[in-house]
């Protein structure tokens, strides 16, 4: 049955890529999607085809400029346009691409290099820390208390040094990365979890209780409100001349933030992907590769594992950093709830659903559990609530007895869990394996290849 | 490998309630030598002259008068700590794998426990009791705990952990973490489902609020709560019967033999899943009743209660040793101690500056200094680090 429907996929595809059918099928199967969530911006299907039809540009063979055209044309005209007038998409989208970018980061550390880490969000703090404390009246509080904040105190900085700040969030979080490195280099396996873990745990204290003496992140109220990049007029009087007509409406200052936003993370993500795909064609990517697979005899072939190491924990720590920084200025409020062990799994899960080192896994796994955390479960919990409020009856149960507990949208945990016991005794390599561990096993994706190879 | 005792059975007794007197006695003494030295350094600070205007007291005084009072405290926790690090240590020994899921194991026990005390409570027996009567109840609530943990440690062993034990450490790791996640989410699904509350609030009953004098010193009176007293009572206890079974009964032999070698354990005729199954059985039980002891202490308990004491009991395994039984006590009662006292006077000694707020971080520094440099902890013979 499985095999079956795989090959009458792969029928497909083959039916697909022929001549120049595959270009008529993406651009028809975009225009189809755009109309779709333009005609109707709050349903979901429309919203799932016009998904469906993006990524027809990534796995239908095609011209790369052609692919690359059509994504750029996607990404920067369609998409802001869609989102001005749903500006929910755009808010599902912004954080499809942050908790890419902080996936594919961790991904460097536990797929390609193979050390567990559990305080990944710890960078992400670091990041929006930054932001957060020059980027908003925080450095004139520091002598004040929670509570008692003077009306009238001014920022910092200037809001464009948001962008240096993007730069900055990067090398902080790189260097604290070195820090917690450190111990890496004299610690392995379970131990290491165990130390980042805690190392995750510290900084969310330290962000919890940093009130007092000096009130460096107004403890766990956290800080607000921190500044977004100045939106030149201009800009957004052209947008509005020009996109008005078709957005039908006009473009507030909130949602051409929100498209701003958009770009920049769209910016950093594609930036984060090009520099993981060099990383792991590159020398760098395959000395990785042979620390995760084998220290010893990685260490006599001449690759210093130390300094590698060290390296990953920087550049994988140096992604959320970036993010970090963006987040802040984006919800112009950070708070220690945000960087839980919780959210540290979040993004493990994440990494492992889609596939330890497989950077288009990696991706795919943050869009499914993103759209799962911020989509389906709430329409999920909506849906519940409806149902509460009706006088339907299934089998004899009264769903307005349904306690009003349950919500979906509250189990995270649940089902993170419940992910990552199934993936690992079933599928400890993720839903689209790694090419190089693919190719390792003779073309055989499936299987627990995972288990001879110790990562 | 694995540090278990040997032999003889009086011995097996005596020796474990030895080691504690000598682990509370030692712990007790070093953490309070340090801090009389701290207190006469600080003689004339700036945290001295507060106290001198607010309290009248100097800061050796200060020190001298509450730390009975902070010893008794870092005794009371630093057992239920060395309860649940049991469970960590044993699996460790058998499986060298860390239960994640154990700090959930705990808080399901915390919670059956509480209900049960909940419903008996709403019965109304809880009210009439006598002193006996409570203690006999209080006695029924860990019976009912341990039952709900230890079945719950293996039934989780059995779905999650079994069908990883070729794969490598990481994979039952992350496997464990899924676990332990899913768990604090399905006690909050079935509280707010049942109770509809966060939270449960173990009854009062029986005279455990009350306080027994335990000497007096001029005018001050040094005293202890009679919950306090039965939580190290029951974890003393605990602790021997455990010590008693894994030390001098055959199917504690079975579990040591498991522990240094499956197959040749297997080819001995041992039932090595059976052994399994019985250590998170063991573990986990201990585990529950460390979590009604728990919330007898602490009264209050929600979901997420494992997570804070597990970690820190994981910390005090590491930190005497993991996989080795005495030196999982060694280790609750040295974190206990140094909890108890960071809580007490942190935030005095720094003048308000860092607060009992940060004994928590104290739990995690001390993990992370102990992995690095000692990783095989103060009483750990060489482990080899699995990658």
């Amino acid at each position: 049955m499985k095999e079956s429907l795989k090959s009458r996929f792969q029928d497909l595809l083959v039916l697909l890529n022929r001549g120049r059918t595959p270009y008529f099928a993406s651009i028809g199967l975009i225009i189809l999607g755009f109309a779709l969530v333009y005609l109707s911006p709050r349903s979901i299907p429309g919203f799932l085809v016009f998904g469906f039809a993006a990524s027809s540009i990534y796995w239908l063979k095609m011209n790369r400029a052609v692919q690359l055209g059509l994504a750029v044309f996607l990404a920067v005209v369609l998409v802001p346009i869609l989102g001005a007038r749903n500006v929910f998409y755009l808010e599902v989208i912004f954080q499809i691409a942050v908790f890419s970018a902080l996936a594919l980061g961790l991904n460097i550390v536990v797929g390609f290099s193979g050390l567990l880490n559990f305080g990944y969000m710890a960078f992400y703090a670091v990041g929006a820390y930054l932001w957060a404390f020059f980027g908003s009246q925080q450095p004139y509080l520091l002598h004040s208390t929670v509570t008692t904040k003077a009306l009238n105190t001014p920022f910092f900085l200037a809001p464009d040094y948001f962008y240096l700040f993007i730069f900055l969030g990067v090398i902080v979080a790189a260097i604290l990365g070195l820090i917690l490195g450190l111990p890496v280099l004299r610690v392995r396996g379970d131990y290491l979890a165990v130390i980042t873990l805690a190392f995750g745990e510290i900084v969310r204290q330290l962000a919890n209780n940093l009130d007092k003496p000096l009130n460096f992140t107004n403890g766990p109220q956290g800080i607000t409100p921190i500044q977004r990049p100045t939106m030149p007029e201009g800009v957004l009087k052209l947008f509005n001349q020009v996109i008005q007509p078709v957005v039908g409406h006009r473009v507030t200052d909130n949602q051409a933030y929100n498209i701003l936003f958009y770009l920049i993370a769209l910016l950093v993500v594609v930036a984060v992907i090009v520099i993981t795909y060099r990383l792991d064609d590159s020398k760098v990517g395959r000395a990785w590769t042979a620390i995760r697979e084998d220290e010893l005899s990685a260490g006599a072939m001449g690759i210093n594992a130390n300094k590698l190491k060290l390296g990953a924990f920087a550049v994988g720590a140096s992604f959320a950093g970036a993010m970090g920084v963006l987040f802040a200025a984006s919800r112009t409020f950070v708070s220690p709830e945000t960087f839980t062990f919780l959210q540290s799994v979040g993004v493990l899960t994440m990494v492992i659903l889609g596939g330890i080192g497989s950077i288009t896994g990696v991706v795919v796994g943050a869009t499914v559990v993103t759209l799962l955390n911020i989509q389906v479960l709430q329409s999920f919990s909506l849906y519940l609530s409806q149902l509460r409020q009706s006088d339907a009856v299934l089998l004899g149960f009264h769903w307005k007895n349904l306690s009003n507990q349950l919500d979906p949208t509250k189990y995270q945990r649940l089902i993170f869990g419940i992910v990552l016991v199934i993936m690992m005794i079933y599928r400890p390599a993720g839903l689209l394996p790694a090419a190089r561990r693919k190719r390792e096993l003779g073309g055989a994706p499936e299987g627990n290849d995972l288990d001879e190879k110790g990562v | 490998m694995r540090h278990f005792m040997g032999s003889v059975n009086l011995r097996q007794i005596l020796m474990p309630i030895g080691q504690m007197a000598i682990f509370v006695t030692g712990a007790g003494l070093l953490c309070s030598a340090v801090m009389l030295v701290l207190a006469l350094l600080f003689r004339g600070s700036g945290a001295d002259q507060v106290l001198q205007a607010t309290q009248g007291v100097g800061i050796l005084t200060y020190t001298l008068n509450s730390l009975p009072q902070v010893l008794i405290d870092g005794v009371t926790i630093g057992f239920v700590y060395a309860a649940i690090a049991l469970g960590y240590t044993m699996v460790y020994g058998v499986l060298q794998f860390i239960n994640f899921a154990h700090s959930e194991i705990f808080a399901i026990g915390a919670f059956c426990g509480v209900e049960s005390l909940i419903a008996l409570n709403g019965l109304g027996v809880l009210a009439k009791a006598s002193a006996m009567g409570s203690f006999l109840y209080l006695g029924l609530a860990l019976v009912i705990g341990m039952a709900a943990s230890g079945g719950m440690a293996v039934l989780v062993e059995r779905v999650a952990y079994r069908p990883l034990r070729s794969s490598p450490t990481l994979i039952a790791l992350i496997s464990a973490i899924g676990v332990s996640f899913a768990l604090q989410d399905i006690i909050r699904l079935v509280e707010s489902m049942t109770s509809g509350q966060f939270y449960r609030v173990i009854p009062t009953f029986g005279n455990f609020d009350e306080r027994i004098t335990l000497f007096r010193i001029g005018s001050k009176i040094i005293d202890i709560q009679v919950k306090s007293v039965v939580v190290i009572l029951a974890a003393v206890v605990m602790l021997v019967a455990l010590n008693y079974l894994v030390g001098s009964t055959k199917v504690g032999k079975a579990i040591r033999a498991v522990s240094q070698d499956k197959n040749t354990a297997a080819l001995m005729g041992i039932n090595v899943n059976a052994m399994i199954s019985l250590t998170f059985l063991v573990g986990g039980s201990l585990g529950g009743a460390a979590g009604v002891l728990y919330a007898l202490k602490f009264t209050r308990i929600d979901p997420f209660v494992g997570f804070m004491p597990g970690i820190k009991a994981f910390a005090a395994a590491v930190l005497g040793g993991i996989g080795n039984l005495t030196g999982a006590l060694l280790g609750g009662m040295v974190l206990g101690m140094i909890e108890s006292f960071a809580g007490a006077y942190l935030g005095t000694y720094t003048m308000g500056s860092f607060g009992a707020e940060y004994k928590d971080m104290v739990a995690f520094l001390i993990l992370i200094l102990v992995i690095v440099f000692r990783p095989n902890g103060l009483l750990g013979e060489q482990v080899s680090q699995k990658a």
